[in-house]
């Protein structure tokens, strides 16, 4: 039972991964999660903004269930199949983050100095992740893709394209862990 | 029953990055300082599977559930979008140590400071549809 409470290994998960990709083309549909950042703009009237924004939402609805999943997924993965939620990240990592302040690394599932709830009241820890986030959105819609649709389903059917993505998603998260990181914490 | 079925693949998505730890901001931080082989672990896994069952679908004609043809769209020609939009959500996955599937899981999971990288996201595709005609891509 440890296979399932404990953190999964890497084998496991990928092969998790590559299962729910061959589930979506089984059913006809293609593994993406970004495309559902388009439909929420939709939802909020963005198409009066914007054509991007203009289409038939009501053809994306399947992938709102799958992100409603998603969710219902974390909470059971967090509430009913973990015992601990620390992750055990390697050692030099740990004492790189301590020295950046990040006091809970390696005994919780997110740093607590970025996402306590407390968050919502600290201006640099709001600013941080929202600029994260909208680099999250603005680049995988630039991209055509982000993690799921590129990296997963992209390199999986051999496209160039995808590659490309795959080396600027390196390219950015380098940039920011190795030269933006000293400059933020 | 078709919308059961997206529902169940969603579940089993969102377990998956949970307990994978791919949902984890330290897992990113440390994929990114190569101490870790876990998470290239997990994609290279995923992606070798992948790789293996689109090539069945393709040279078997395997047909979707519903007995239709799977039909893989080739992306668009061209770099700039790709390594340009590439890079920028690198660094925001990088600061927000989650991507678009993960965010969800950890809201699901009972984080709700990851609402904000969830509404910052969404506010970025906007500004993204607001420019991109002036965007090389």
């Amino acid at each position: 039972m440890n296979a399932i409470f404990d953190a999964w290994h890497w084998s496991i998960s990928g092969l998790m991964i590559a299962l729910v990709m061959f589930l979506l083309l089984m059913v006809g549909k293609n593994f993406g999660m970004s495309s559902n950042l388009r439909t929420f703009c939709t939802l909020c009237g963005a198409g009066n903004r914007s054509d991007f924004f203009k289409f038939d939402w009501k053809s994306q609805q399947w992938n709102l269930v799958v992100v409603l999943g998603t969710i219902i997924g974390g909470y059971i993965g967090s509430e009913f199949l973990s015992t601990d939620l620390a992750v055990a990240i390697h050692p030099d990592t740990i004492e790189h983050l301590n020295s950046l302040g990040f006091k809970s690394a390696g005994s919780s599932y997110l740093p607590n100095e970025l996402f306590d709830s407390a968050v919502f009241l600290d201006l640099k820890g709001l600013v941080l992740l929202s600029i994260g986030g909208l680099f999250i959105g603005f680049g995988s819609r630039y991209a055509g893709g982000c993690t799921s649709g590129h990296a997963i389903s992209g390199l999986s059917n051999l496209q160039w394209p995808s590659l490309v993505a795959v080396i600027g998603f390196f390219i950015g998260g380098l940039t920011m862990v190795h030269f933006i990181f000293p400059l933020i914490f | 029953m078709r919308t059961l079925i997206y529902l169940l693949i969603g579940i089993l998505f969102g377990i998956t990055m949970f307990k994978s730890e791919a949902a984890s901001w330290f897992r990113i931080y440390e994929m990114f300082r190569f101490e870790s082989f876990h998470m290239y672990g997990i994609i290279g896994t995923a992606v070798g599977m992948g790789v293996l069952i689109i090539q069945i679908i393709k040279r078997f004609k395997i047909t979707s559930f519903y007995g239709d043809s799977i039909v893989f769209t080739p992306k668009n020609k061209g770099v700039s979008r790709y390594l340009f939009g590439g890079l920028i959500f690198g660094l925001g996955w990088a600061l927000a140590g989650a991507c678009p599937g993960p965010m969800f899981t950890l809201f699901g999971a009972g984080f709700t400071s990851i609402l904000v990288v969830i509404l910052g996201s969404i506010f970025g595709t906007f500004l993204y549809g607001l420019v991109k005609d002036k965007l090389p891509h």
